[in-house]
């Protein structure tokens, strides 16, 4: 199969506005005839739902939490870039999207980011309008900052809970859909199965996770906005509930799995506090804005940390290594996140990590106190401070923070075309469950761009491209393929609850957990991929065998939501050892010890990685099938980052 | 009028019927107060029985007595629904609860202390306002006009320690009502504002302290000066 | 530390429920509270027992998803969500009971989790302002004055969590509706619909069963998001001049 992307002809600028031109239109009078089918409810899945059925369609939406606010969207932090160029400090649409190529590794479409960057402007404006109370200047308008080194301040934000007020104005847009009548909510509900007649996606079949109902449902079309697959590394910055399963489930229905491996570590994490913990949390990246990062210089003094024999402060100056600064001296401690993460993990590798795990490094506003004075450390991250201090009990104004690399977000997802349509026809995946706009490597504040821009301003237009050649009749939910299925759904609870082992899911997906992070995480090599992969084989085959879950599956039943899901990610590891053990080079997120500059930066084989790596599932036990999309770069010069 | 009747019997009707009533029997109270402490001027009761006899009178005030009649009984009884409607909202208790973190003692039992106020002023209204109306009253002769003698009565009813007593403890009830009422009712009537609130809620207080203890107060002297 | 834990067990909404007794040991002072659940939970599936059901998602504080009225408060002792709440906060041999949200309009599903879904229905009855995708006007076009945008932020931070509803002594939501309606009100692009948003929100609200507002203030006192009482005070405002100048009679 040759992979299509669907990529407008024509200049860069003009693509996408070719293409608006050029995509069929569903006559108003017939949008009601369709159906569509929108799973998960965070930025793209609230956005997408509340905008098609504002357009007319009828629309159902799916979430698995108990309402569409809590999708983790909720909790991104720090802003959402835009190329309003409000500060006229030379932003542009372009410098947008050159920054996120950049950014990105060079391992994403041309097409598609100089898109994300175009509709940037109007996701600004739609929330404003939607009454999201963004930060204001005393004048009355809008405030931007920069962020994640950026050298323009393009960032949008609503304090620190951007996340939060966006998901809020996208929930307020679907809400009123819902008391419309053009939305019908499914909350509780967490999607199984795609349903595939003739080569097309014409439904889902779901479970609701009160009753345990297995329950199926038609539609014209089904769009997956169901987010990243972070939690395979069982800790991480994601949600408790945050899964691969609806896009796992799609993958093994014909949707292309791309780049797998690319995963984001975010640095300034606060780090694992002891065997119990089941969550990571963020600390917003703009601290490492006034923020100093060092270790000991010596192992020996950080083996005194550890056993808490001296005290941060009692390091004399010339005893301290702020590794960044040294190293990197004109980007210093505002270096990207995966390289800032990198040198968390080397410094603390050689033994000179801070805390009892000996796994943190510090993270020191003790120089910016005494430049600024502590007020003003106060009015820009009280909050933050506060936050930390709830978490780990102690004062960050007094001694240092600590912090250590946490998994955040995942580049890859499922292969979408320039229309955001999977290779499956009529199955589209919106948002981080896609793997399209950030390449390698995200940049700080586009997820929640990415996010708005698939479901407010693309999905409206290329999904009525879709419908425009569909018929109005719906396949019925009786339907052999809903049936079957359903069967397998059902077959698959019971194969769950009839295994009755001996270990708890969480048992599985702690183990898992530790073999990516350990050999899939922050710096992979081909012998620890390989070891990798035949460990998670035998762990899946363990699962099946001896896993525990108790309860019924018609009821609400925890433990056997969280078995689903394990199974899923079970799978999913695997391939992303696979597909990280092929990429041989670094890029991004994805870095090979075996693949780095003399100085120990990421090391990019543009001759023979420059592609997009879609795997296909070719069933139970089989390995899956690598098809590449080569990535062509027209207007951007690859090159080589350098941050020193 | 169904808007009139929708607005009222939403919830924040209810509460809004609570508040312009409360407000009402506030300034009330600052009538009340200003005629009883004439019971203490030393002229036998002069002041007082002649104030008594132009409020009984004037029509006016005849008309804002019933309204206050009607008012206390709107009070009572939006209580009551509302005490309703509210356990209805929580049919299930907690089995335990630690509401003095969040909120004061009074605030959450605005309904037991209305309920000892009531009782307070059905026994008040039998002593004193149904003897002046209905009751065998003594009459005295001030500058040749005649008057109804509420003086004698109520220095009556003040020379028995236990009325005193029963008195006394009802102002305090009544102050442990106001503390929380006064600032509420301008709260459910949505004044609330950074400048002002504040001295609202200092004002509440004061009134709160104030206007029963000076109620209080008559009683305690004039029970000393009678025996 | 050691802990006893009494917690509500209930296995469906019909079911009578009632309290059990757990014994904890070995809990780690920086453990969050759900994360001593979690524990628990994992001995509970040892001993084949069915685990205790809460809801919980994003864990640091924001999603609004975690609840449990802990020790007679919800969220327990701090003014933050339980999930931020660590167990440095009890003392080894504490006893600690853990209920569920009660009110009549959150109907306990199981254990402690409860169904909030009338909190959606009175967004979906006008916590919103009415404009389709597209067509807005430039985001800078209105300013809005920074005192203003502060105070609307200030309401828009609530999380939808229900502790309102819990602390409250009459079960109500005016903290969670005024929130939003303030929300809105304040800011020029929701003012268009504040009337109408202001009166259909209350209806739904009632509708719904929550109680009245005494004014105790509980529900400020314990919202993790320290939503101010001052925005009940505006939704009264708004809902009584809507009621006098609406076209709706």
């Amino acid at each position: 199969m040759k992979l299509d992307s669907k990529i407008p002809s024509g200049p860069l600028a003009e693509k996408w506005t070719r293409h608006k031109f050029n995509v069929k239109l569903v006559n108003p009078a017939n949008k009601r005839k369709y159906e569509i089918i929108v799973v998960g409810t965070g930025l793209a899945g609230a956005s997408a739902a509340a905008s098609l059925a504002e357009l007319g369609y009828n629309v159902k939406a799916f979430c698995f939490q108990d309402s569409p606010r809590r999708a983790h969207s909720i909790a991104a932090q720090g802003g959402i870039n835009a190329a309003k160029n409000y500060q006229n400090d030379g932003d542009s649409v372009f410098r947008l999207f050159y920054d996120t190529i950049k950014g990105g590794d060079y391992r994403s479409r041309e097409g598609n980011v100089y898109r994300l960057a175009e509709v940037s402007v109007n996701i600004i404006d739609q929330c404003v309008a939607q009454g999201v109370p963004f930060a204001r200047e005393y004048g009355g308008l809008l405030a931007n900052r920069s962020f994640g080194g950026a050298q323009v301040s393009r960032t949008f934000y609503a304090r620190g809970q951007t996340g939060q007020q966006l998901l809020l104005g996208a929930y307020s847009a679907l809400s009123r859909q819902v008391a419309n009548g053009k939305v019908k909510l499914f909350p509780r509900t967490e999607m199984m199965d795609v349903v595939v007649v003739d080569g097309k996606a014409r439904g889902i079949v779901t479970r609701n996770l009160i009753t345990g109902a297995i329950e199926s449902h038609s539609a014209h079309a089904v769009l997956l906005c169901t987010g990243g697959y972070g939690n395979v590394f069982f800790l991480s910055t994601n949600a408790m509930g945050s899964n691969v399963t609806a896009a796992w489930r799609a993958h093994k229905k014909g949707a292309f799995f791309s780049n797998p491996c690319y995963t984001q570590i975010h640095p300034t994490c606060i780090p694992v506090s002891g065997d119990h913990q089941s969550k990571l949390t963020l600390m917003s990246e703009s601290l490492r804005n006034d923020g100093r990062v060092w270790v000991p210089k010596t192992k020996e003094m950080a083996e005194k940390l550890r056993k808490k024999e001296i005290a941060p402060k009692d390091i004399k100056e010339e005893d301290r290594d702020y590794y960044l600064e040294t190293k990197y001296p004109s980007f210093g401690n505002l270096v990207p996140r995966d390289v800032a993460s990198r040198n968390a993990k080397y410094v603390c590798d050689e033994g000179r990590g801070v805390n009892e795990t000996g796994e943190a490094v510090f993270l020191d506003f003790r120089d910016a106190i005494k430049r600024d004075g502590e007020d003003a450390v106060k009015g820009k991250y009280g909050n933050l401070f506060d936050m930390y201090e709830k978490i780990t009990g102690e004062n960050p104004y007094q001694t240092p923070m600590m912090i250590y690399p946490a998994v955040h977000y995942t580049m890859g997802g499922l292969w979408v075309d320039y229309n955001l349509m999977t290779t499956v026809p009529g199955l589209y995946a919106l948002g981080e469950a896609n793997f399209s706009d950030h390449g390698a490597n995200r940049l700080g504040a586009s997820a929640l761009m990415q996010g708005l821009a698939d479901g407010y301003f693309v999905a409206p237009y290329t999904v009525g491209d879709y419908l425009a050649s569909l018929p109005y009749e719906k396949i019925p939910e009786d339907h052999a393929e809903f049936k079957k299925s359903e069967e397998e759904v059902k077959a698959r609870v019971q194969k769950l609850l009839s295994v009755n082992g001996t270990k708890t899911v969480d048992h599985f997906h702690k183990k898992l957990g530790k073999i990516m992070w350990n050999h899939c995480g922050m710096a992979r090599n081909a012998a620890g991929l390989t070891k990798a992969k035949e460990m998670i084989q035998s762990l899946k085959e363990e699962f099946w065998s001896n896993v525990k879950v108790l309860g019924t599956g018609e009821e609400l039943n925890l433990s056997l939501e969280k078995a689903h899901r394990v199974a899923d990610f079970l799978e999913l590891g695997e391939l992303m050892v696979d597909d990280a053990l092929h990429r041989n080079e670094s890029c991004g997120g994805h870095f090979r010890d075996e693949y780095q500059t003399p100085e120990g930066e990421a090391l990019r084989d543009d001759e023979n990685f420059a592609y997009v790596a879609a795997w296909e599932y070719k069933g139970e036990g089989k390995e899956e099938a690598l098809h590449k999309e080569d990535l062509v770069f027209e207007n951007v010069k690859l090159t080589q980052r350098s941050y020193k | 009028m169904s808007w009139v009747s929708k607005t009222l019997n939403s919830t924040l009707g209810k509460k809004l019927l609570m508040a312009l009533t409360g407000l009402f029997l506030i300034l009330f109270l600052v009538v009340h107060l200003a005629g009883n402490l004439q019971l203490l001027l030393p002229d036998g009761g002069k002041s007082f029985n002649i104030y008594a006899e132009t409020m009984a009178s004037n029509p006016f005030i005849r008309v804002v007595g019933i309204l206050n009649f009607g008012f206390i009984a709107l009070h009572a009884i939006y209580s009551a629904i509302l005490t309703r409607h509210n356990k209805k909202s929580r049919p299930v208790a907690y089995a335990m609860t630690k509401s003095s973190a969040n909120s004061t003692w009074s605030s959450r039992n605005m309904g037991i202390l209305g309920s000892l106020i009531l009782v307070f002023i059905l026994i008040h209204l039998r002593g004193f306002w149904y003897e002046f109306k209905f009751g065998e009253m003594p009459y005295v002769t001030y500058d040749g006009e005649t008057y109804k003698d509420g003086f004698a009565i109520v220095s009556a009813a003040f020379g028995n320690i236990i009325y005193v007593a029963f008195y006394v403890l009802s102002m305090a009830v009544l102050a442990f009502h106001l503390s929380h009422g006064f600032s509420s009712a301008f709260q459910t009537l949505g004044l609330n504002h950074k400048k002002y609130t504040p001295f609202i809620q200092k004002l509440g207080i004061g009134f709160a302290i104030v206007v029963p203890a000076l109620f209080a107060l008559i009683p305690i002297i004039m029970f000393i000066q009678n025996s | 530390m050691n802990l006893t834990l009494k917690v509500w067990r209930q296995k469906n909404p019909s079911d009578k429920g009632g309290f059990k007794t757990y014994k904890l040991s070995g809990i780690s002072a920086d453990m969050s509270f759900l994360e001593m659940l979690d524990v628990l939970n994992e001995d509970l599936s040892e001993k084949g027992e069915d685990p205790v059901h809460f809801d919980h998602d994003c864990r640091e504080g924001i999603c609004g998803m975690c609840s449990l009225y802990i020790n007679g408060q919800p969220h327990g002792p701090h003014q933050t969500t339980t999930c931020q709440l660590h167990m440095r906060s009890f003392r080894d041999g504490d006893t600690i009971t853990i209920e569920p949200w009660r009110a009549s309009a959150f109907p306990i599903v199981k254990d402690l989790v409860v169904d909030r879904s009338s909190f959606d229905r009175i967004i979906q009855s006008g916590g919103f302002v009415s404009v389709n995708t597209g067509g807005v006007p430039d985001a800078n076009e209105i300013p809005i004055p920074k005192v203003i945008a502060d105070e609307s932020f200030d309401a828009a931070t609530c999380i939808g969590c229900g502790a309102c509803v819990a602390a409250c002594k009459n079960a109500s939501a005016m903290l969670f509706v005024s929130a939003k309606i303030s929300q809105l009100a304040l800011l020029p692009q929701g003012k268009v619909e504040k009337k109408e948003r202001a009166e259909k929100m209350v209806a739904q609200m009632d509708k719904e069963g929550f109680g009245a507002c005494t004014n105790t203030g509980a529900c400020s006192a314990e919202c993790p998001k320290e939503i101010k009482l001052s925005n009940i005070a505006r939704m009264n405002r708004e809902y009584f001049s809507a009621s006098l100048s609406t076209e709706n009679v």
